[in-house]
């Protein structure tokens, strides 16, 4: 008994002991990264090599599910709201649940697991084939070269992804509500124009989507140079990376919710 | 220091966790010469080239080049320093994303501002010198082992440094590319006038070419000198490691129980 207490305690110990470690280890990562910054925009090339590698790429991904998340809510929301007659709100319900929460969230899930296990993956070989190692060799800083350029280039990327998501989902709906049920052209839009605040809605979104770039990003980036440098190690690394950045993207997603919307 | 003495290390010491890799350490690299650091796997010679470029930091003592204590210096400052430095990394470290044309010019774009055309004149001869101008179009993928470490070595050189680093460069390689690798080390020393850190365990490559080489062992630097004094030497441990001898001070045998006994259960 004494025993199985004791290897209880220990295990608390190590498991407690190595999430404070790697806590210590981001934060210090994420200390180094700030002042680093301004270079993203020193070398726009490599910039727009990032944001093309994660969100053009993204793009098939992010217009696909947009459309069908898009025809699921104006076919749910019809369904509901056609019993109170008021079917023709069900652009307005489409266009606020993308705009405030499907849009931004679900863009960043994608983005996770499509663009953010890419960069720890990336990152971890890199660092297993002594790339990054090379680059401090020849004078290089693989902060300014590899990190900065790639955090930026997410953030710039999954906001605009968000907007297309939400416009595809937005289409969608269109065409389930208009085409499929039957719902009054005119008034699907007008509804929604009439409902769709800017700074409420439109605003908010982005700004979610934002917040959710950089917790991702530099999920992402932190878990590919924390990774082993094996291949069990990588592999590992990427998963945290999902799996973290989905749990992080809902939970700040409650928060922001909290704040902007209670 | 001597004219003569380009990096100096004293005292070195350094552990990972409980393990000591370097205790108490003192060597001299001389200038303009071939040196070979050798040792079993696992003793910490890439350790040590890592600890030269500032990569680590030791827990005590010192790694002076060209006069400047290198762990005392900035990042900027450790960057200037660099630059004077090559390193061939044992795996050749490629950019994997890059062609081997973009690979050997890329430190000559970070670094300077020279034109299109005149870059691709420094890297088409710095390619001639590897023996691999034809190779420019390729990607890291489509080459050989020998030929990543010779495009690594065109890269290593792409801006004239002053001293090369050689991490494990013929591991692995069949003879005809060690032959290769051993010529070329040796020809880009004498015409570029490098300070050439050569860390080996291929004994008879390495000695072929070395003007000065030590011998690592168990954190302490067990044996010094010209290739033909450690030939020479008496240390049974020497003995056993340039001439590969299965059993001597480094037994055959991991630390184990006494063998009679422990199949007698």
């Amino acid at each position: 008994m004494l025993n199985y207490f004791h290897s209880l305690l220990f295990t608390m110990g190590k498991v407690t002991l190595g999430v404070a470690s790697s806590v210590g280890r981001g934060a210090l990562f994420v200390a180094s990264l700030v002042p680093a910054l301004p270079y993203a925009f020193t070398r726009i090339d490599l910039l727009v090599k990032q944001v093309y590698f994660s969100g053009v790429l993204s793009l098939p991904i992010i217009l696909t599910a947009g459309l069908f998340v898009g025809m699921v809510l104006s076919l749910q929301g019809y369904n509901v709201l056609v019993d109170y007659n008021s079917e023709e709100a069900v652009g307005t319900m489409t266009a606020l649940s993308l705009l405030r929460e499907l849009g931004p969230v679900v863009t960043a899930l994608l983005f996770a697991g499509r663009a953010g296990s890419a960069l720890t993956a990336e990152i971890g070989l890199m660092r297993s084939t002594e790339q990054t190692s090379a680059l401090e060799m020849m004078a290089v800083d693989p902060l300014k070269f590899i990190f900065v350029p790639r955090l930026v280039g997410a953030i710039i990327a999954l906001p605009m992804l968000s907007m297309m998501f939400i416009g595809m989902g937005i289409f969608g709906g269109y065409l389930v509500a208009v085409g499929w049920l039957g719902v009054d052209d005119g008034a699907f839009w007008s509804q929604m124009h009439a409902h769709v605040d800017w700074k409420d809605d439109v605003v908010n979104g982005m700004i979610k989507s934002v917040a959710f770039a950089v917790l991702v990003s530099i999920i992402a980036l932190f878990q590919g140079q924390d990774a082993i440098p094996t291949s069990e190690g990588v592999s590992r690394a990427t998963t945290r990376t999902v799996v973290h950045a989905s749990l992080g993207v809902l939970g700040l997603d409650f928060v922001l919710t909290a704040l902007m919307f209670n | 220091m001597t004219t003569e003495t380009v990096i100096r290390i004293e005292n070195l010491r350094f552990q990972r966790g409980d393990r000591v890799i370097f205790d108490d350490v003192t060597l001299d690299i001389p200038e303009g010469k071939i040196t070979a650091i050798m040792g079993p796997s696992g003793t910490g010679k890439t350790t040590l080239l890592k600890l030269i470029a500032g990569q680590l930091v030791p827990d005590s003592g010192s790694v002076t080049v060209y006069d400047k204590n290198v762990h005392k210096l900035s990042r900027s400052q450790l960057y200037v320093l660099r630059s004077r430095m090559g390193m061939l990394f044992q795996s050749g470290a490629l950019l994997t994303d890059l062609n081997v044309f973009e690979n050997v010019a890329f430190p000559i774009r970070e670094h300077t501002d020279l034109p299109e055309d005149l870059i691709e004149l420094i890297v088409k001869l710095k390619l001639q010198a590897v023996g691999l101008r034809g190779a420019l179009e390729l990607m890291p993928s489509e080459l050989s082992g020998g030929m990543s470490r010779r495009v690594a070595l065109a890269r290593a050189i792409a801006l004239d440094p002053d001293m090369v680093f050689y991490d494990e460069p013929f591991v692995g390689q069949d003879p005809i590319t060690m032959g290769i690798l051993v010529s070329l080390i040796k020809k880009l020393n004498q015409s570029l006038k490098l300070t050439s850190v050569v860390v080996s365990h291929d004994v008879k490559e390495v000695l072929s070419i070395a003007d000065f080489a030590c011998v690592i062992s168990e954190g302490r630097i067990v044996a010094q000198g010209t290739p033909e004094e450690l030939l020479a030497s008496d240390s049974e441990y020497v003995k056993q490691f340039l001439r590969g001898l299965p059993d001597g001070p480094v037994p055959f045998h991991y630390p184990a129980t006494d063998y009679i006994e422990d199949l007698s259960c």
